[in-house]
């Protein structure tokens, strides 16, 4: 699966020089299996269609006729908003098929409820769930195009490609950045996403956080492990801070949160001793005064509503390209 | 008189020391003669086993009928009817059915389920504890008097390392195993091996830890005791390590291992794909190879399948909330030649010996031997015609199995129990 991967530079020229990239994806699950070309090919779109949403009249024509799923197994306000905005930028239509925290034992399976919907006549399937590998059970067993809105801690893709588009966006290329991801890697789908996608375009990563956040097997991902923020702060060229789940708080895994901040949030103190022009990222919705202090969130170095916007544009490339797959098939 | 003859194959009988080329006379189910047949023996029926093996019936010590309480899943009758397929003429059962096997009538009810069946021999084993709570002991004096043959809370270990001391040394009375599923809980709680794959795939993992606690501490408490333990489906290097080390100091321990545990690694679970998602799970190569030296040298004494049959409705579930378990009695005896013979690990006789005298032995039962007067419970095995595994075709209720499609070249070509042929290939 996994396409050579090439510096972001060289692929640029290439498509310079009319060897026009061919987007074949149907299903959009993760970043892990995505080459330099793609992502880059999904920025690029992005781009183009981040000036759709400057219009007066806000929508494209590409997906008129088409019917967009948001298949949700766990809350979501902005991924799930963000989604259907994206979808109906694109003229699809959209349902909202919100599945409230159901017993899995019992009655309906995913795959029934996937079969139901493609039963109706439905084209992409947006897909978030709380198990890990669901949307790609769900690919291997439907037609419609399957666009993972994160599974369990496994991977969200569109958030890894909001986070990079934005840098790329901001400082040019990724080559040779320092990104530090700060928080609870081992039970976070967006640190996965970003690592996947950062390394292969030749960014830098540096996991913070307590040992008992990292995934197991840490030293086999392609990436710097670091406990002592204040050792690497200095360097980094962007934080994405991740957003402290309240469930772990007293668990044995951090004490508390006052320990927590002091070690690991990101206060106007610590901002002292990075770069100046270091971005500031986060996912959302952030816990103020938790991983990160208000006067930081808001300050000139932040990147949070930027994210926000782009996560729209970013949105409308996957559900354009998957689609687009989907006809060539 | 009846008399059923198998002619001219390789007589494999590690009880007897017994690897030659010759004839078997079955003679109203019982084992008549071992070697060239006499001319003027005129039998009623006869087997060419030309090119192939005759050994003991062969035995699993582990497998899950699901009955009572999940008929539609697996029953006595299906699961013996894919016991005999797979060559295997008796099987032990464990005791996690709804209700569970904790007593003397239910152990009863599974022997009196298995004669109706008529198909494989089933020696039930009864829970340790009333109802697999790892509180109270379960009344195993009246279960042996039924007919247990040895007791585990499978799908759990006792947890409870105080209850665990006393039924080692009650059971110490009637000889009989306590087989643990060495699993410590607080230590477990994901769905497959941590570690790298558990790591990119985003699915919570077992620390092999967890094993290994509880089977050190279980050693441990059987060498106080001196009682006998048998260890479930060990599954890490650190596991045989320790069974080694307590082999060595003469502790009374015993261990089994399964095919998908020498075949199958943590990176087979990639495509989410729930029929590699059992318990324990799937480890490191590092760990098949520590396992299959284990075998080598004598440290694992038997082969088991683990046999967890599952509704395919179960199973289509996400791999975090499919349930653990697969299926393999149709088709084992190929895998152990794929993960053992093939690899060079041990030879036939041994391999014979780890399906029939030793499981035999651990149980305390009359079977696993070609010994004459012994019954005929015999299994003709071509160990050499290539075939590819087809799920759909297994005799099991049940489809949980991930090596459809697989090439193997070792079956049974004739299942025969008490001198009556229950499977043939032809």
């Amino acid at each position: 699966m996994d396409v050579s991967v090439g510096s972001s530079t060289a692929d640029n020229t290439a498509a310079a020089e009319g060897q026009a990239f061919v987007w074949q994806r149907k299903h959009l699950l993760g970043l892990r299996e995505l080459s330099a070309e793609e992502l880059n090919h999904i920025f690029d779109t992005a781009e183009s269609f981040k000036e759709v949403s400057q219009r007066s009249v806000k929508k494209a024509p590409p997906l008129r006729g088409k019917v967009v799923v948001n298949l949700f197994f766990e809350d979501s306000t902005r991924t799930r908003s963000s989604f259907s905005l994206a979808a109906s930028r694109l003229s699809a239509d959209v349902l909202d098929f919100t599945v409230k925290a159901s017993s899995v034992s019992k009655g309906e399976t995913l795959l029934d409820t996937a079969r139901n919907l493609e039963a109706m006549g439905i084209d992409i399937i947006v897909i978030r769930h709380s198990a890990g590998g669901a949307p790609y059970m769900l690919s291997q067993s439907i037609d419609a195009c399957v666009v993972n809105a994160g599974d369990g801690y496994h991977e969200h893709p569109t958030q890894g490609l909001l986070d990079i588009f934005t840098i790329r966006e901001l400082r040019g290329s990724l080559k040779g950045l320092k990104v530090a991801i700060v928080g609870d890697i081992a039970h976070s789908r967006v640190a996965r996403s970003n690592i996947w996608g950062l390394t292969t375009l030749g960014a830098e990563v540096f996991l913070v956080g307590p040992p008992t956040l990292m995934p197991s097997a840490v030293n086999q991902l392609p990436v710097t492990v670091c406990h002592n923020f204040d050792e690497i702060v200095g360097e980094m060229d962007v934080l994405n801070m991740l957003r402290v789940q309240f469930e772990r708080i007293g668990s044995p895994m951090f004490p508390s949160v006052r320990e927590y901040s002091r070690l690991f949030g990101l206060t106007e103190e610590r901002m002292t001793r990075a770069k100046k022009d270091v971005l500031v990222m986060h996912p959302g919705p952030i816990n103020r005064g938790l991983e990160i202090e208000s006067e930081v969130a808001d300050g000139p170095n932040s990147t949070i509503l930027r994210q926000v916007t782009n996560g729209l544009a970013v949105r409308m490339a996957v559900l354009f390209l998957v689609n687009q797959a989907a006809a060539m098939e | 008189m009846t008399q059923l003859l198998i002619k001219n194959g390789r007589i494999i009988d590690p009880a007897n020391n017994v690897d030659t080329v010759g004839d078997l006379l079955v003679s109203d189910g019982k084992i008549a003669a071992v070697g060239k047949s006499s001319a003027k023996v005129k039998p009623d029926q006869t087997i060419d086993a030309a090119d192939k093996l005759i050994v003991p019936g062969l035995i699993d010590m582990h497998v899950h009928l699901r009955e009572p309480g999940d008929e539609e899943v697996e029953t006595v009758a299906s699961g013996t009817q894919a016991a005999v397929a797979g060559g295997f003429t008796a099987v032990a059962c464990m005791p996690n059915t709804d209700p569970a096997i904790d007593n003397e009538a239910s152990v009863e009810f599974i022997s009196r389920q298995a004669a109706r069946a008529d198909m494989a021999h089933v020696f039930p084993i009864g829970a340790i504890t009333k109802g697999r709570q790892g509180q109270e002991l379960a009344e195993m004096g009246q279960m042996v008097r039924a007919g247990a043959v040895g007791f585990s809370d499978d799908g759990d270990g006792v947890a409870n390392a105080a209850v665990l001391l006393q039924a080692l040394k009650y059971s110490s009375m009637f000889d009989r195993p306590i087989m643990e599923h060495c699993e410590d809980k607080t230590m477990s709680g994901g769905c497959m091996n941590s570690g790298h794959y558990a790591s990119i795939l985003g699915l919570p993992g077992i620390n092999p830890l967890a094993e290994e606690l509880m089977l050190y501490r279980d050693v441990q408490l059987t060498k106080q005791a001196k009682a006998r333990l048998h260890a479930q489906h060990i599954s890490t290097a650190g596991s045989a390590r320790i069974v080694r080390t307590a082999k060595a100091e003469g502790v009374r321990v015993t261990a089994e291992v399964t095919p998908h545990h020498l075949l199958l690694t943590d990176a087979d679970c990639q495509t989410y794909n729930s029929n590699f998602k059992m318990n324990p799970p799937l480890r490191r190569q590092e760990d098949i190879d520590a396992l299959r030296l284990a075998i080598a040298d004598g440290t694992i004494d038997c082969l088991v399948t683990d046999h967890a049959p599952h509704l395919r409705s179960q199973k289509e579930l996400e791999f975090r909330n499919a349930p653990f378990g697969i299926i393999s009695l149709d088709v084992a005896l190929g895998l152990y030649v794929k993960a053992l013979i093939d690899t060079n690990t041990i030879d036939w006789p041994r391999l014979i010996q780890m399906m029939t005298i030793a499981p035999a032995q651990i149980l305390q039962v009359p079977k696993g031997t070609l010994s004459v007067g012994a019954d005929a419970d015999i299994t003709v095995i071509d160990p050499k015609t290539e075939f590819t595994v087809c799920v759909d075709k297994f005799a099991s209720k049940s489809r949980n199995c991930p090596y459809d499609g697989w090439q193997l070249h070792a079956r049974a070509a004739y299942t025969i129990v008490n001198g009556k042929i229950k499977h043939s290939l032809h």
